[in-house]
């Protein structure tokens, strides 16, 4: 027997609407009662957690780990050990690798790689379409069969209307939710930043918003035409909460996310053409943010995540159009929401925000993860919501470097993850 | 004037002062001498060299600065996209590197992507002049045109200037809002919706599409050459209607106060944004333009090359 006790923290486990001081035990790799230590004369590992919160392991439904093909950005490896310093146990990781991950194979390949080499949970998704390029459904039976957790074509987005509405109703059947990054292609053509002021005095080709909530429209009107659930990716402009607001108010099974980044910073960030401000949505204006922080707060908006997307110094150091979208966020995203979402928008409690990183997503996907009820796997994060830290980038544990967040203060951060009843990062 | 230029690069109009505007216009004065001299030719960047770095295909601009940089003695090679290693994958940042083994002391610029100027000028301990990025900035095209406006007309500050054309995929049009605006000028920008979005009004500028009402009290038209090669075509119609909506024709050229100037960048597509007979006409300054080109490109390479070691 291996026994775990985590002693004097707040415990806030919103499944179970618990928020007290209290002891977590952990037997064998399991949350359990303190009376199932039967043997008082074996070892017990003893964790301090006063002042801090124990809350059930976070996690993050939007990741790139880029493998397999795109080992030189991130690794499964490297990409879990990332989460694990996050705070995350477990991760959700997006197709569009290389090969695309449309086949059983392909995702037996990747749980056999994250088996072996990842210290926090790894749930792959598979695609909508064939090499996600949006023309013919991909086997999405075959893909839930291979344990796929959703099905997404993330980083691309299905402009046909009709194949979009045959994958929701397939998917339904199959029993996996839907994950679309929202871009109507004739309307961003090839813009690489938000459509409006800063686009306009750079030259730089915008990306309007219309763009998004053109999709987020179409995706209302199919989750509500075929009852079944769309989750709608890294949501970044008002238009698209308004139009989710009224849509969740009429119970259609519509969700959507929010990335640290569209509320962290806004589209004025791109003026010095730093690579590390492009990303995909762009980043928006304050009025944007400010209706993004509305929607975390009245909970039109349910979900937290990353959009991990990790790139090569090399692939970023590039001209503002040539560079790839994305930055990294694994290991900043619980600093950021919880310095700007608790402790200075004030828009939600510690409470809320852990339930978006657990309850919320553990629902959409229908995983057992997100939980400390007895018996439930030992996947604990602990808090310390006031501790102030400084982003490094060169300490950090992604096998990337691009992010926009090097040297930020912030307030509140993940101090210890444990997967499975054993510490996988500890800080 | 006690203004001094301290800049390694020159990057755009957004970021000097209208001090430094002005500083280079009046340093551009003693180089338009030069030219009418018997010996065009001044030391002031000999024993430098200049790399005319052309990633997007230019004659007009790369020929100006290749003359500009002989006439201050410097050293110069030309390489454009197709010769260089660009095609073969190489990154801007490695070729700009080898450039810079080379000892290139001035790289100027033009390439396709807004912002490329910047991403080099933070990089490289060479000058980078910027001759044009993207639908970013063209300062030296601007710099020019606010030149030949201020020689034939004394001053710039209180002038109306009407830039008419496709303004949205403008590195012309911006480098001119900024440079105009800081000099005290009111601009107005013309053209189908399209082309010419309300957002350029935060600018500081006024925007019209109704070329009409707008030419009778202009002082300055700078027509923008309607651009094929980065045109959608469903920015507007066709090119009948822009010339019937936009277009600078000999009837609308009825409108202009007699001193109004008449200018544009080049090159010129006669018969669609400007009537021929208009572009040759006596209020026509196109050709001063060229002129004064040369003599800026002289000012800008002297205080961005020649300034270190002087």
């Amino acid at each position: 027997m291996s026994a775990t006790i985590i002693r004097n923290g707040r415990v806030i486990d919103p499944a179970n609407r618990r928020d007290k001081l209290a002891d977590l035990v952990i037997v064998d790799g399991r949350i359990a009662e303190k009376s199932a230590i039967r043997d008082p004369q074996s070892a017990i590992e003893e964790i301090d957690a006063s002042r801090l919160i124990v809350a059930p392991g976070l996690i993050d439904m939007h990741v790139h780990l880029r493998e397999p093909g795109f080992g030189h950005k991130e690794t499964i490896e490297s990409g879990a050990r990332a989460a694990a310093a996050g705070g995350f146990t477990t991760i959700v990781c997006m197709p569009n690798t290389s090969p695309v991950a449309d086949t059983p194979s392909t995702i037996a390949w990747i749980k056999e790689r994250a088996a072996a080499s990842a210290c926090v949970n790894v749930l792959p998704t598979g695609a909508i379409s064939k090499n996600i390029s949006g023309e013919e459904l991909g086997p999405i039976g075959s893909l839930a069969q291979a344990g796929v957790v959703a099905i997404t074509d993330d980083g691309h987005c299905i402009q046909n209307n009709e194949l979009m509405r045959r994958a929701v109703e397939y998917a339904r059947m199959v029993g996996v939710p839907i994950l679309d990054h929202c871009q109507d292609y004739n309307l961003v053509g090839n813009g690489v930043v938000h459509e409006g002021y800063w686009s306009t005095l750079l030259g730089l080709p915008g990306w309007p918003a219309a763009g998004e909530e053109a999709i987020v429209m179409r995706n209302i009107l199919l989750a509500d035409l075929c009852d079944h659930q769309i989750h709608c990716q890294h949501v970044t402009t008002a238009g698209s909460v308004r139009l989710l607001r009224e849509a969740r108010s009429r119970g259609v099974k519509i969700t959507g996310e929010v990335c640290p980044h569209h509320i962290a910073l806004t589209d004025e960030a791109i003026q010095n053409f730093n690579t590390n401000y492009k990303m995909n949505p762009p980043l928006r204006a304050q009025a944007d943010v400010d209706a993004l922080l509305e929607g975390i707060a009245d909970r039109t908006l349910s979900i937290l995540a990353s959009d991990h997307a990790p790139h090569a110094d090399f692939e970023k150091e590039v001209e503002f159009d040539a560079a790839p979208f994305g930055i990294i966020g694994l290991e900043t995203e619980l600093g950021l929401f919880l310095d700007l979402l608790v402790h200075k928008h004030r828009k939600i409690d510690i409470a809320r925000l852990i339930e978006m990183y657990t309850v919320e997503p553990a629902r959409l996907l229908k995983i057992s993860a997100g939980t400390l009820s007895i018996g439930a796997p030992a996947d604990v994060t602990l808090i310390d919501p006031d501790l102030e830290w400084t982003v490094k980038i060169d300490s950090l544990e992604s096998a990337s470097r691009n992010s926009p967040f090097d040297g930020w203060k912030m307030k509140g951060r993940a101090v210890r993850t444990i997967v499975g009843g054993k510490t996988v990062w500890n800080l | 004037m006690t203004t001094r230029w301290s800049r390694k690069d020159l990057l755009g109009l957004r970021e000097l002062s209208a001090e430094e505007i002005n500083f280079i216009l009046e340093t551009t004065d003693a180089f338009k001498q030069v030219g009418t001299r018997e010996i065009k030719k001044v030391p002031a960047l000999r024993g430098k060299t200049l790399v005319n770095f052309f990633v997007e295909p230019s004659t007009r601009t790369r020929t100006s600065f290749e003359l500009a940089a002989f006439r201050l003695s410097a050293d110069v090679i030309n390489i454009s996209a197709t010769t260089s290693s660009l095609t073969k994958g190489e990154t801007l940042k490695d070729t700009a590197r080898n450039l810079e083994a080379l000892h290139a002391d001035v790289l100027v610029l033009r390439h396709s992507s807004a912002g490329a100027p910047q991403f080099l000028g933070n990089r490289l301990k060479a000058s980078v002049i910027n001759a044009g990025d993207g639908a970013h900035e063209h300062p030296t095209q601007a710099l020019l045109d606010l030149y030949t406006i201020r020689e034939k007309r004394g001053k710039i500050a209180g002038l109306h200037v009407v830039i008419i054309g496709d303004i949205l995929f403008s590195r012309v049009a911006r480098s001119n809002i900024f440079g105009l605006v800081k000099l005290g000028a009111r601009v107005t920008l013309v053209g189908p919706s399209t082309l010419v979005p309300r957002e350029f009004e935060k600018l500081g500028v006024e925007v019209s599409h109704k070329i009409d009402d707008v030419l009778p009290n202009a002082d300055v038209v700078n027509l923008l050459r309607i651009q094929h090669e980065r045109q959608r075509e469903e920015y507007f119609p066709g090119i009948d209607e822009y010339t019937r909506f936009f277009g600078l024709t000999k009837e609308r050229a009825k409108l202009l106060k007699p001193d109004c100037l008449i200018m544009h960048p080049g090159p010129i597509n006669r018969g669609v944004e400007i009537d021929s007979e208009v572009a040759d006409g006596l209020q026509s300054v196109i050709l001063d333009q060229v002129t004064n080109g040369l003599a800026v490109r002289m000012a800008v390479l002297y205080l961005c090359g020649g300034t270190a070691t002087t």
